[in-house]
């Protein structure tokens, strides 16, 4: 198979609980091979069950969006009108693309057809025919696989008309993004799967109400959908069990940077950070220590080495002056200058910042420029204050998430590691680089 | 979002009460925050947000703090709530303004002395209030060069601020979607969908609707600082709709020069709207070929004469015709573009000076037909403003998008802000079929057949037939005209005479109100002043028209004159020995070989030397009417006045031509105007208009007051007296006019008559939307703009695109 050679190196540890990584590396996007490791088990249940009793079972396994900000699944389900005029839709947002996640790629490639499951049992508890999924631009090679294990559940008849015997006629489409990082945000996603320009929608009304094409939309992020299987076929109570309080179930989490053994580990919600970093990742490749961690993903704050002795699940993460986001953990170690950090983190959201809102649009754009310039030696004093200015100024105030995304990290770099701010002034070069070149200012 | 919204707004909800910075009010449920603070006279900065298109929430301007909410919140895109306490002005807020001021700014390239949009930006006047006067970035700005993307819009990218407006106006607004947004992030720009250039209706909206400068007036860029103008706000000179159009003005070699017309103050029956020859084809005014002297024709060359040399010459011309062939030997021709007040002196002129009913104009619509088979009923009319609150459209004939650019406006908003149901039968796909709920093309030439057809004689659908017509979707149509009320119907001058007597009859049934559809600004001011050799003023016939008669305390002939084209025979025959032609082109519009007039002496008041007037014996230059006061009088009956923004040496206006060659007959003036008496004076704005750019608020008390004393034989406003003692309908309030507002004249036949209106001498002028008669020849601008779709494929219409700001 030409896409086995671009699979993904998986790693595995003893702590790991595996539940949405269950089936990678056992060759499930084989249809055959999927119904041997319970495939298909738990949509028939489902349709048992009802559309109630679904939603009951899902807020009782404490599941909480994936995506990053954690919302609570089954609650979001409950949200969608039980009666609609206009059809309603699920939505697998498989627009992985926040710079150090890797996780949903994996269920993708290895386990699609939990995702279709997914779906579809989402579909069956708000009433809805019609379900998307959603793959970034990037991930083309992924929609092959997607595309292939749809075909096949249509071949075999687990979608289509009167699935399982039910009566209820259910459709399942796979689109693919145009590279576009805005798009993961939610009604952004919706407008460009409507063939539209990625840029976000005025909320409310929020898509529960009134989503694709107007009607009732459940958006959910392809590991939300894909643990929902097993929790239809373990209870919800068996799920969140496996979690913290209000937090259920496992997380993938995507484990970066100078780590001995990097990788995407499934381990509990609430897992210890420093564990995760020292234990599971093996700790930091040899001669280099740690400097900071980014623990959700590179919108959230940085933590220092001394911050992150804490519980891996939203609430806590929270309270430690962080996001669980969507549990990508970079890991940044001593030769790595925060100030290129802070560039290359900045870099990223001015080119994916869809130009909406001003702040977003210009805060980005100016926030990199002067990051260029000052890495580069041509710093002067006041550009530290300027960048957090400029941040701050962002928070809270732009159209969707991806402003605050952009500033919240910057913030929090200058809190923390101002001093290496000012180790760049006055046309020094960057003391984490060898030949770097200070530019005329 | 922006769907809903308007739903929202389209349907009647309960009051809801909020507070905001401490002041109570109540307002309909669904108002957005914005609006509501607007109605108590809080003003919450924004510029993505403008009223009647889809929502932005993009710039983040109008954030505003609500109690129980963490965040800053848009006032633009949120709806009030029961309770809800708002807070406009905050140090918080303050801040967060301030600091969406410097990121615009950081980019913004400062050009402001040199920008057009310098002293009139208001991203100026934020800055201005918020103080954001400290430039903290020292890094390069983004910088792309400008485009131009068509004759008439430029493009400043580094100026704009990204507020969309210009795509939400051309696309939701004008259905032309000729622009939308490139790239993303910072590099999100405005541009074309057509690459590089337009292919639009060249409106200029998306100029006058940018709040910077960064959209700009290829006919006005550059020209002046705004504050070097003096702003009259008169009434376009082109269509029939009577758009309200702002001059700017600026003193220049010549008088005072137009340099510039927009729709500033939104205060006119058009609102935000202007076409492309209301805002740019003011330039004929300006035009190096307007004539600036008097021109006698001596050996068949014209030479420059004296004033008096040239009424002189007419005055005993006419009298030198009059003694020796008699009234029915003098033909007039008046003009659908002279003010109902110069139009109403020139019949009464032709009537009691000359003595004759040789009188026409050139007829674009059959009004007269309209005006009785009304018969007097009152409130039948539809006045512009109506079209965009009217329930329901009936819409025959014509192509409004080409013809009568606001009115399609007017149609599309109303479609889209109130949805209002619009029914269409043409012969054409028009593009308005696009908003429509109904749709049919008929048989060409069948519009008539089509009104037979819903008076329920179902034997007339055969001739309606055509290859794209459906007999389902006819009786669809007319099933469901039967249960419209409110119903305003609008034909084109495809039906006339007896057509429009069943269409009236059919209408008036449902309840329905009446647009008649002619082409120029003062047709219907020409109709109803009486430029009809058969009808006096108010569509009265000649033979029986005692209430004038009694007034003018003269004889007045009683049998019907010539109409233009006996006026040609005649002159043929040679029966015709003078010619008397305000401000009209009969010679190239009919097509008369001018051979044909070389036995009559013409007389031609015009700016140009025209087709007409280069076969003319004596030519009078004139003003055009965006040089004088008076009123306009727009197709659907609404009354405007006209000021003074203009002043070209050497011309003088028809009124004041026409008064003088009366003097030069011997006429006594005081029967003619009834001007005299003693005091104060006022002059509809001649003066002091394009001084003050203000109405004559002296004028306008007196005149309320019935008080005002005219002093000069050349006052419009005494004709106007006139017109508004003697013509019915017209009685309307002069204290609204004289403000500025528009007012809605009845249509109303003064005798029962029918087929007064000759339905065979109505001809159209079918002016596309860059074209406009004989004037719009003179306009570099639709020059330019014809000039360059003259390259294009013909008939192409404008994609019907979505826009992707626009949610539903």
């Amino acid at each position: 198979m030409q896409n086995e050679q671009r699979m993904a190196y998986l790693v595995s540890h003893p702590d790991e609980v595996k539940v949405v990584s269950k089936r990678f590396g056992l060759g499930a996007t084989s249809l055959d091979r999927y119904l041997e490791l319970d495939g298909y088990k738990a949509v028939p249940k489902a349709i048992q069950m009802g559309a109630d009793a679904i939603i009951n079972e899902v807020k009782a396994s404490n599941l909480r969006g994936r995506g990053g900000a954690g919302f609570p699944t089954g609650m979001k389900w409950s949200f969608v009108p039980k009666q609609s005029p206009k059809p309603k839709y699920v939505l697998c947002n498989g627009d992985e693309s926040e710079p150090g996640t890797c996780k949903d790629r994996l269920i993708f490639e290895h386990d699609p057809h939990a995702v279709i499951e997914g779906v579809m049992i989402a579909a069956l508890a708000v009433g809805s025919k019609a379900g998307y999924i959603y793959l970034r631009g990037e991930y083309r090679y992924l929609l092959e696989i997607m595309e292939r294990a749809v075909a096949d559940a249509y071949a075999r008849g687990f979608i289509g008309k009167n699935i399982f015997g039910s009566g209820v006629d259910l459709d399942i489409f796979t689109h693919s993004g145009a590279g576009a990082y805005e798009v993961g945000e939610e009604s952004a996603l919706m407008e460009s799967l409507e063939g539209k320009r990625g840029v976000p929608r005025i909320r409310p009304p929020f898509p529960a109400v009134v989503g694709l094409w107007g009607g009732p939309t459940v958006i959910n992020n392809a590991e939300t959908l894909a643990s929902v299987p097993h929790i239809i076929l373990g209870g919800g109570e068996w799920f969140a069990g496996l979690g913290t309080p209000r937090n259920g179930g496992t997380r993938l989490f995507c484990m970066s940077g100078e780590l001995e053994r990097p990788g995407v580990y499934e381990l509990p919600m609430g897992y210890n950070l420093k564990k995760m970093i020292y234990d599971v990742s093996g700790g930091m490749v040899k001669g280099k220590t740690l400097k900071g961690v980014v623990p959700g993903g590179s919108s959230v704050q940085i933590l220092t080495p001394d911050e992150i002795d804490v519980a891996m699940d939203f609430d806590s993460v929270l309270k430690a002056g962080s996001m669980l986001g969507s549990g990508g953990v970079i890991v940044l170690d001593n030769t790595m200058c925060i100030v290129k950090f802070a560039l290359r983190v900045t870099q990223f959201y001015q080119h994916e910042s869809c130009g909406w809102c001003i702040p977003c649009r210009e805060g980005t754009d100016w926030m990199k420029k002067t990051l260029v310039r000052f890495h580069s030696g041509g710093g002067v004093a006041k550009d530290i204050d300027n960048l957090k200015y400029l941040a701050e100024n962002m928070l809270g105030r732009t159209f969707c998430p991806l402003g605050d995304a952009a500033a919240m990290p910057i913030v929090s770099y200058i809190q923390k590691y101002r001093q290496e701010f000012e180790d760049h002034l006055n046309g020094k070069p960057c003391p984490f680089e060898k030949a770097a070149e200070p530019v005329a200012v | 979002m922006a769907g809903s919204f308007m739903r929202r707004i389209a349907v009647f909800m309960a009051d809801v009460t909020l507070t905001v910075d401490g002041k109570k009010l109540t307002v309909p449920a669904g108002t957005l925050l914005i609006e509501a603070c607007k109605s108590t006279g809080i003003e919450v900065p924004s510029f993505c947000y403008y009223p009647g298109l889809s929502l932005q929430g993009a710039c983040r301007m109008c954030l505003v703090e609500i109690e129980k909410m963490p965040k800053l919140q848009t006032a633009c895109t949120t709806p009030v709530a029961e309770g809800m306490v708002a807070t406009t002005e905050s140090d918080k807020i303050k801040q967060a303004r301030k600091s969406m001021i410097e990121m615009l700014l950081a980019n913004h390239p400062l050009d402001c002395p040199v920008c057009d949009a310098g002293g009139e930006c208001e991203l100026q006047d934020m800055t201005f209030k918020y103080g954001a006067a400290e430039s903290k970035f020292m890094d390069m700005k983004n910088h792309r060069d400008e485009q131009q993307w068509s004759p008439v819009v430029y493009f400043d990218r580094p100026r704009c601020i990204l507020c969309y407006r210009c795509v939400r106006v051309c696309g939701e607004g004008m259905d032309v979607w000729a622009l939308g947004v490139q790239n993303r992030g910072s590099g999100s720009i405005i541009a074309p969908n057509k690459e590089d250039h337009l292919e639009c209706e060249e409106c200029g909206m998306c100029i006058d609707i940018c709040p910077v400068g960064a959209l700009t007036s290829g006919a006005y860029r550059y020209k002046t600082r705004p504050w070097e103008m003096k702003h009259v706000g008169t009434v376009c000179t082109h269509c029939g709709d009577g758009c309200k159009t702002t001059l700017g003005v600026r003193r220049a070699d010549t008088g005072m020069q137009i340099v510039r017309g927009d729709n500033r103050d939104k205060s006119g029956i058009n609102g935000d709207f202007l076409c492309i020859k209301g805002r740019y084809a003011f330039d004929f005014a300006n035009n190096p070929e307007r004539l600036q002297q008097p021109l006698i024709k001596r050996d068949g060359k014209f030479v420059p004469s004296t004033w008096e040399q040239a009424f002189d010459l007419i005055a005993s011309k006419f009298q030198e015709v009059l003694a020796s062939h008699g009234p029915s030997s003098i033909g007039v021709v008046g003009s659908n573009h002279t003010s109902n007040e110069e139009n109403y002196l020139l019949q009464k002129f032709a009537r009691l000076v000359l003595g004759t009913n040789n009188i026409d104009h050139h007829r674009t619509a059959d009004f007269p037909a309209l005006a009785s088979a009304l018969a007097g009923k009152k409130d039948a009319t539809a006045s512009m403003r109506d079209v965009f609150n009217a329930p329901a459209i009936l819409l025959i004939g014509n192509n409004p998008t080409e013809q009568h650019p606001l009115l399609a406006w007017q149609i599309r908003s109303n479609v889209r802000l109130h949805r209002a149901k619009l029914y269409i039968a043409n012969s054409s796909p028009i593009k308005l079929r696009r908003q429509a709920t109904a749709f049919v093309q008929i048989a060409p030439g069948s519009e008539g057949a089509f009104v037979q057809f819903l008076t329920a004689n179902d034997a007339a659908a055969d001739a309606v037939a055509s290859p794209q017509l459906t007999r389902e979707a006819l009786s669809q149509m007319r099933d469901a005209l039967k249960s419209e009320s409110g119903l305003v119907i609008i034909f084109g001058s495809e039906l006339r005479g007896s057509d429009v007597t069943a269409l009236v009859n059919y209408g008036l049934s449902l309840g329905a109100k009446f647009i008649c559809l002619g082409d120029y600004a003062n047709s219907r001011g020409a109709a109803d002043m009486g430029l009809y050799p058969d009808m006096l003023p108010g569509y009265a016939p000649v033979s029986s028209a005692t209430r004038f008669h009694e007034h003018w305390l003269d004889e007045v002939p009683t049998a019907p004159g010539l109409n233009l084209l006996q006026l040609v025979d005649a002159a043929k025959a040679g029966n015709l020995k003078a010619l008397y032609v305000v401000g009209s082109n009969p010679v190239a519009r009919y097509n008369i070989d001018p051979f044909v007039l070389s036995k009559t002496f013409v007389i031609v008041q015009d700016m140009f030397l025209t087709e007409t007037a280069a076969s003319a014996d004596v030519v009078l230059p004139v003003a055009n009417a965006y040089e004088k006061g008076g009123t306009y009088t727009n197709t659907c009956g609404d009354v405007q006045m006209l000021k003074k923004a203009g002043e070209f040496s050497g011309v003088r206006n028809d009124f004041e031509c026409i008064v003088r060659i009366a003097a030069g007959m011997g006429c006594d003036v005081h029967k003619l105007v009834p001007f005299g008496g003693g005091g104060t004076r006022a002059d509809m704005g001649q003066s002091r208009g394009a001084q003050s750019g203000e109405s004559d608020q002296h004028a306008v008390w007196l005149a309320d007051h019935n008080l005002e004393p005219k002093m000069s034989p050349y006052d419009p406003v005494a004709m106007l007296d006139e017109i508004q003692r003697l013509v019915p309908g017209y009685d309307i309030s002069r204290l609204g006019l004289l403000s500025g507002h528009d007012e809605h004249t009845q249509l109303v036949q003064i005798t029962g008559a029918t087929g007064m209106g000759h339905p065979e001498l109505v001809m159209p002028a079918n002016d596309k939307l860059f074209t406009s008669g004989t004037l719009g020849r003179f306009s570099a601008t639709l020059n330019t703009v014809m000039e360059r779709y003259r390259t294009m494929p013909e008939d192409v219409e404008i994609a019907a695109g979505y826009d992707p700001m626009v949610r539903e």
